[in-house]
């Protein structure tokens, strides 16, 4: 195999994965510490349970987090040696002031929080798990200015002396406009993730009428913060979509298939077919939809693959300048589905709920349990897509993926590395869901083992720690 | 100074920090069979760590970034030419974190003796490999006219590079034992003073040789001081330790990796990465480095951020001062 090939199956592979985790971390602290801090101001002890259930599981999960975060860093200097020579100077920037800035703040005080329950005083204890909310959204916020940077170069210039991207204004590329429309869509969809969670599981003890004194007042506040949080999914990614269309025409033309260029587009749902171009089978199509959604405009003009592909090939030359257009097409339906179901779901919860009501009807709750699969999914191919549309380019319009490789790795070095980490990564997974199910189906810590000890604070106090690993 | 300088030297810092602070949480993980006689005494071992072991590792991360964006050509040669011995590490780096937070998740057995030995593996190799590295860089590698690595994976795994290995090893081991006997009570406690009398002989003869050799090959005038600091570092962790004196013991062993990498950058300075095809080929601070606006933010960033992150991990380390021993352990989960 082909260095290139495998360095971009790692990449896609360690990206996704360290996805599954990122979304439930930077939404579940949040709402950890909004449960927390329910507690510290009224002293209901139903809200600490809850803090430490759901606090449990946040911690399992932001174990896989961190440690899967740490090889994507790396290989940027492992696999894409070309990419960091070339563009450093700009990329490094935003990488190194993540880790300065957000993930000491997310690593330190995570710690203080775990084992500080009896260390701390209560409010510093609360300020803790804040900490750790902002320093995650932080991380979001430098990580996606990378990203963007990659999908809509701004401030750098191209060295003559140098023959690589220098930083030419470091506030453009923290205020890219790319970044701006990422970070909300990113964060809602976060949100989303972490609220259809709880959701999911506490759908499952309230099936069996267990904790209900926990569960409900959970599932209430995750109905809520899952239904304004799609709302802004769906508002940011059309906000998104005018953008990516502005900068990166063939993405949209891949996302939906479109090769010749309309005016007005129409959105198709759902096409079977080839999706190159040939016959289509059956369609299911939306009339002027996709101008909308391309340019704010029903009678918007929308360019389609060939006439993109005739343009970018007039500016950078000879080169095929389409992305796998079926991957593109179906990922960014998915997203999208995803995105409208899961504000459904939230919408009827909500109404099932209303006045205190508990429906009793099983398929209510099987629904709510199945719901936690689909922003997974959502987040996956919201990623691919993007990272997928966008190719051949690694720095759109700057650097191609196929430049960007590291020249001097063997392909067994990269199998092996590629095959080691993909392994690792499964039996994590199986281990982490493993863990994930029996903690959830232990169910929350009961009164008295929430309000066990006081807590000594003496220097010499033979008391035992309240957590310990 | 230069910024490129300027650079060099928080580069540098944040490695002395990251193995200042690693160093003994590495060394705690490599002594966990040895100093853990039975479950309980294990958990005392971990939870000296547990509160701090990830903001520790935070160290090398931003280490890694910093590079990326200070000296990108330096970041792309180091990380894509010590490809495998990287991917061990980051390996190691995963399976150990992971360790920590769900060794304690289960009660059984079986489950905790496999995440002990992850905990184990996942500080040896690290604490070996992370010694091979530096080494490979004061030595050199062969580098092409293109700064591109265009050696084999023996070539980083010469004689004097793998007395590094075992330099950083012994030294985190010390450490690590000295930590312990700092922060624990009883039996614990005992067996790691014990244990630190025996690192400290070793570290003295594995580490002063490894000192020695780099001072003769590659050394400057001014390594002979901080190769002399590392190395009364030791012996007062070896005098400090005889009497009881462990607060003392742990000054001495991180001022001797302190200087140990000092003396090690010192030797490397004004280059990042030698080669050892061509001088010519060689990274320096100066060819490696971003432009000089990049770096310009870059310091104004680090200079701001850094006493503050050191700030408030200093006040963590204050926050779980208290020692423990077997009796504050509360009961395992069901």
């Amino acid at each position: 195999m082909d260095p290139l090939d495998i360095a971009r199956w790692q990449f896609g592979i360690t990206t996704v994965y360290h996805f599954f985790f990122v979304p439930l971390t930077i939404g579940l602290s949040a709402l950890v510490a909004g449960l927390q801090t329910a507690w510290v101001r009224t002293g209901r002890t139903d809200y600490l349970r809850a803090t430490k259930f759901w606090g449990k599981l946040f911690l399992i999960n932001f174990a896989m987090g961190i440690v899967t975060g740490i090889v994507q860093e790396f290989q940027f200097g492992m696999n894409w040696s070309a990419y960091s020579r070339f563009v450093g100077d700009v990329f490094g920037a935003p990488l190194a002031i993540e880790g300065l800035l957000a993930f000491f703040v997310e690593s330190t005080f995570l710690g203080l929080w775990i084992f500080g329950w009896d260390r701390l005083p209560k409010r510093i204890h609360l300020a803790c798990i804040w900490l750790v909310a902002f320093g995650t959204l932080l991380s979001a916020y430098f990580i996606l200015a990378a990203n963007s940077w990659m999908q809509h170069p701004v401030g750098y210039h191209l060295s003559g002396a140098t023959g690589r991207a220098e930083l030419t204004d470091f506030w453009a590329v923290l205020t890219n406009s790319t970044m701006l429309v990422a970070f909300p869509h990113t964060i809602t969809a976060a949100f989303v993730t972490a609220g259809l969670f709880i959701v999911g599981v506490s759908a499952w003890h309230l099936a069996r009428r267990k904790h209900v004194e926990v569960f409900r007042s959970s599932l209430k506040m995750a109905l809520v913060v899952t239904l304004v949080s799609a709302v802004g999914v769906a508002i940011t990614g059309d906000v998104q979509g005018k953008v990516m269309t502005a900068q990166q025409p063939m993405k949209m033309a891949a996302a939906e298939a479109l090769y010749s260029t309309e005016q007005p587009a129409s959105f198709s749902i759902l096409t079977v077919g080839t999706l190159d171009g040939g016959r289509e089978v059956y369609s299911v199509k939306v009339p002027r939809l996709l101008s909308f959604l391309a340019t704010g405009s029903f009678k918007g003009r929308v360019q389609g693959i060939n006439d993109v592909q005739a343009a970018e090939q007039a500016k950078y030359g000879p080169g095929d300048y389409r992305p796998v257009i079926p991957l593109a097409y179906w990922n960014f339906r998915i997203m999208v589905g995803v995105g409208f179901l899961t504000a459904l779901i939230a919408l009827l919860g909500l109404w099932l709920l209303r006045r205190g009501r508990l429906p009793s009807n099983r398929w209510v709750w099987r629904v709510g349990v199945l719901a936690l699969a689909l922003p997974f999914v959502g987040n996956s191919a919201g990623w691919i897509f993007t990272e997928m549309g966008r190719q051949p380019w690694s720095v759109y319009g700057v650097m191609k993926t196929a430049s960007s490789v590291s020249p001097t790795v063997g392909a067994t070095s990269m199998l092996i590395s590629v095959i080691a980490l993909t392994t690792l990564y499964g039996v994590l997974m199986v281990i982490e869901a493993g863990l994930m199910v029996r903690y959830v189906k232990a169910g929350p810590p009961s009164e008295t083992e929430v309000l066990a000890p006081p807590g000594g604070d003496g220097a010499d106090s033979e008391q035992s720690l309240t957590f310990a690993y | 100074m230069a910024t490129t300088t300027v650079w060099f030297i928080i580069i540098a810092f944040l490695w002395t920090g990251y193995f200042f602070l690693e160093g003994f949480d590495f060394g705690v993980g490599v002594l966990l069979p040895v100093l853990g006689r039975d479950d309980t005494e294990r958990r005392v071992l971990i939870n000296t760590i547990g509160p701090v072991w990830d903001g520790n590792e935070v160290w090398f991360i931003v280490a890694g970034a910093a590079t990326f964006a200070a000296f990108p050509e330096w970041y792309a040669t180091l990380f894509s030419g010590f490809y495998l011995p990287l991917l061990a590490i980051l390996l190691a780096l995963i399976v150990r974190g992971v360790a920590f937070e769900y060794r304690g998740k289960r009660d059984d057995a079986r489950w905790r003796r496999r995440w002990d030995r992850a905990i184990f593996w996942g500080s040896v190799v690290p604490a070996f490999l992370w010694g091979v590295a530096f080494a490979n860089l004061v030595r050199g590698v062969p580098l092409d006219a293109a700064h591109e690595y265009a050696g084999t994976l023996g070539d980083l795994l010469s004689p004097f590079a793998l007395l590094g290995g075992l330099t950083t090893l012994t030294l985190f081991v010390l450490h690590g034992a000295v930590f312990v006997a700092l922060k624990t009570t009883g039996d614990v406690r005992r067996r790691a003073n014990r244990a630190a009398r025996v690192m400290v002989t070793a570290a003295i003869a594995v580490g002063g040789l490894f000192l020695l050799l780099t001072q003769l090959l590659y050394g400057k005038p001014v390594t002979w001081l901080t190769v002399a600091a590392a190395v009364t570092g030791l012996a007062v962790a070896a005098v400090a330790g005889a009497r009881g004196r462990e607060g003392w013991a742990f000054a001495g062993t991180g001022t001797a990796i302190a200087f140990a990498v000092a003396t090690l950058f010192l030797a490397l300075f004004p280059h990042v990465m030698p080669s050892t095809l061509d001088a010519a080929n060689g990274l320096t601070t100066s060819n490696a480095a971003s432009s000089p606006y990049t770096l310009k933010i870059m310091t104004i960033v680090a200079l701001t951020f850094t006493p503050m992150v050191m700030l408030y991990q200093g006040w963590t380390y204050w926050v779980f001062r208290r020692r423990i021993g077997t009796h504050h352990i509360p009961r395992p989960v069901a």
